[in-house]
């Protein structure tokens, strides 16, 4: 209907709209009424021991009403026959927006990163009150690096990779395992003290389940060398399930699904975070308090995640980088321009799975507990997801992506003002991944190439100018 | 079954050269599963030649351009390359020996800019000449200058060509191999195109093989020609003595000289 070019419609004939609109929101209601009548109208309760049904017209008329309105009004304003379609071109409101505060938004989004701890303790009046807001800065940061980390491999080299838990799994269990190990500890014991291992084991397997993760993710690379796209993703998929599989059933290294528990927790560079007089608060004169350590871990995962943007930024000007890029363009070309995407292929896997191998020992370090349930399938989709809601090869789109989705997911659990609408049965954390599941297809419609589609040029030879990526519809991506 | 022209009309013939070729191509045949692409293919091209392969759709053309770059790799025969055999060496090696291709359909980098584009190009040669290099395009083709910073998926076809043919010469190849540049371009820009080739090959003595449809414009630029049929090469000689051909006026150009 609205599709009618300015030629072919009749100039300001104005076509009926009530009318037909009304049927039009009629029927859809009678369709609503058809479909929600079974599944929302009952509800199976069990009186007395059996089972039998309770009624709920008003909320199956709610419902109805919500499509019937909802349609009635689509139809009078947006789908309406006499309504012009606006055609423009040029950049959107939302990519002018980015090009009027782009330059400001990093400075400001690390500013209030680094303050974060700061503004919660006082925003909320003490360091245990606190807790639950740099906890939630925590995850997110933890999510930002590894969307960082897979976008390398997804957003760069332009490889589809479903199994990128398996290297926070790698990265996680290298931590535990070395830091819960025995003969480990007795070795450094006698050479530098009983405490050595436990105060120093995490800056020192840090850098190793960084390396051990880009070993796997070369191992993972040589298979996949040839795959492209939809094969790609199956195969990677399937690399993710076989870890979380070898890591529950390899009961005797790995202790299986019991997981691996009291691994120990992160030091101040060798100053453990406790209430003896070794420990952190009595060194710096401070009163103990067991968010000194979390308040730590906040900075570490800020750390890591920016030495994670750091590289890449740093890549991307490199040759390797650039042909990263070139690589998700075009690889026929890129093979015939001399590149050889095979070395191309493995270090972006490699790179990639580093940083989630940091990410990982990271997380055996916050939580001090690891067992195969924290590496699901569920995790690798969600940095997927966040990757490619915030613009494939975007840092920026990337961070607020991981923002929005996690910080978005936790506040719907806080959503308790509903119940006083809807009654105390109502828990809104039931509907957290349906309203998840809305907005994400929001996203997609509005920017389907992600929040931020625009895609900056390493290198100007003059000065810059914006060309919105929407416009380079032509190829790939 | 190749006959060749300089044979039967030894007044145009070509001054038998005594140097080696640059680029031999010997019996190659080349396989898609059981289908045979090429049958036997024998090619020349000597230093500063502009040499070009004629044929019509599916003859072939762009398979030989691919094998040559070794994909696919041909199942019998060999290529050689200033005496050396690159008949089983890894496609971005044959980059390394400095041969160029403009592969058929671009095949640029639409997502990075003109200038990123033009960076991929010098990789090979390890950025020593890049500026030299750089402005050397932009006089060849001045229009990249304007678009420098603009994404290649946003110039014109016309534009993406002329970026094709500049990131292939960033190299600074020895030989360059461009896959139909005249490809759904329109006349005019064809003729930009095919004078910049010329440009290169007469001030710059630079090798150029080139694989077109367009038979009139290609053999009237080229020194000499190839005309590949169902895999075969069934006809060669100089450029201008194959237009004269009937068999080539008949088959490639009547109707379609424009």
């Amino acid at each position: 209907m609205a599709v009618q070019t300015a030629e072919t419609a009749p100039p300001a004939a104005a076509i009926p709209v009530l009318g037909p609109a009304f049927k039009d929101a009629l029927i859809a209601g009678l369709i609503a009424l058809g479909l929600f009548g079974p599944l929302i109208g009952f509800e199976t309760v069990i009186i007395d021991g059996a089972l039998g049904l309770a009624y709920r017209p008003s909320l199956l008329a709610i419902m109805v009403g919500i499509i019937f309105f909802g349609r009635l009004l689509l139809n009078l304003t947006l789908w309406s026959p006499n309504r012009k379609p606006s055609t423009h071109t040029g950049p959107t409101l939302f990519d002018r927006a980015g090009t009027f505060i782009g330059p400001g938004v990093k400075p400001a989004l690390l500013a209030f990163a680094v303050l974060f701890p700061a503004i919660a303790i006082f925003s909320l009046g003490g360091l245990n009150e606190s807790r639950y807001l740099i906890d939630l800065g925590i995850l997110i940061l933890t999510y930002v690096m590894l969307g960082w980390g897979l976008n390398i491999v997804v957003g760069l080299a332009g490889l589809l990779d479903l199994g990128y838990v398996a290297f926070y799994a790698v990265g996680a269990y290298t931590y535990a395992l070395l830091a819960t190990s025995a003969p480990i500890n007795d070795f450094f014991a006698g050479l530098f003290g009983a405490t050595f291992w436990a105060n120093w084991a995490f800056w020192i397997c840090l850098p190793m389940a960084g390396i051990f993760a880009g070993v796997w993710g070369m191992i993972l690379g040589f298979p996949v060398l040839r795959l492209r796209g939809d094969y790609l993703a199956i195969v990677t998929l399937a690399f993710g399930e076989i870890i979380r599989l070898v890591l529950i059933n390899w009961v005797d290294f790995t202790n299986g699904g019991a997981g691996i528990a009291s691994i120990p927790r992160a030091t101040f560079f060798g100053i453990p975070f406790n209430a003896g007089p070794d420990g952190f608060a009595a060194l710096f004169g401070l009163p103990f308090s067991p968010m000194h350590r979390i308040v730590f871990l906040y900075f570490v995962i800020l750390a890591l995640a920016l030495l994670t943007a750091f590289v890449t930024v740093r890549l991307r000007r490199l040759p390797v980088g650039r042909a990263w890029e070139a690589l998700r363009e075009d690889e026929i070309a890129c093979r015939s321009l001399g590149i050889n995407t095979t070395t191309t292929k493995l270090s972006a896997f490699a790179t990639g799975a580093m940083f989630g191998g940091f990410a990982g020992c990271f997380f055996a370090v916050r939580a001090g507990f690891v067992s195969p349930e924290s590496f699901t399938f569920d995790v690798s989709a969600m940095i997927l997801a966040i990757v490619v809601l915030g613009g494939m090869g975007s840092q920026i789109g990337v961070a607020v992506a991981a923002a929005v989705m996690m910080g978005g997911m936790e506040m719907l659990r806080n959503l308790g003002f509903l119940t006083q609408i809807f009654g105390n049965d109502f828990d809104p954390s039931l509907y957290r991944m349906l309203i998840f599941g809305f907005a994400m297809v929001a996203i997609m419609v509005w920017k389907p190439r992600g929040l931020v589609s625009t895609r900056d040029p390493t290198i100007f030879l003059k000065e810059r100018k914006a060309v919105s990526g929407d416009l380079v519809k032509e190829g790939h991506g | 079954m190749s006959e060749t022209l300089t044979a039967t009309t030894p007044a145009l013939a070509t001054p038998a050269r005594t140097d080696a070729p640059m680029l031999q191509v010997r019996g190659v045949k080349t396989f898609y599963g059981n289908i045979m692409a090429l049958r036997g293919v024998d090619v020349d091209v000597y230093k500063g030649e502009i040499v070009t392969l004629i044929g019509s759709n599916g003859a072939g053309k762009s398979t030989l351009m691919m094998t040559i770059f070794g994909q696919p790799r041909p199942r019998e025969g060999s290529i050689l390359f200033e005496g050396r055999d690159i008949t089983q060496v890894p496609t971005h090696e044959i980059a390394h020996l400095k041969i160029a291709q403009s592969p058929e359909g671009r095949r640029i980098f639409p997502r990075m800019s003109v200038f990123e584009n033009l960076q991929m190009g010098a990789a090979v040669d390890g950025f020593a000449h890049f500026d030299a290099d750089l402005e050397k395009v932009f006089v060849l083709f001045p229009r990249l200058k304007e678009r420098i910073n603009q994404r290649g998926g946003t110039l014109s076809g016309g534009e993406q060509q002329m970026l094709a043919i500049g990131r292939a010469l960033m190299s600074r190849p020895r030989l360059l191999m461009l896959d139909e540049p005249s490809l759904g371009l329109a006349p005019l820009v064809v003729r930009q195109i095919f004078d910049a080739i010329r440009e290169l090959n007469r001030t710059e003595g630079l090798t150029v093989f080139l694989v077109e449809q367009n038979a009139f414009h290609a053999l009237k630029l080229a020194h000499r020609g190839y005309v590949l049929v169902n895999g075969a090469i069934t006809l060669s000689g100089e450029g201008r003595e194959l237009l004269e051909r009937p068999e080539v006026r008949a088959a490639y150009l009547e109707g379609g000289a424009h």
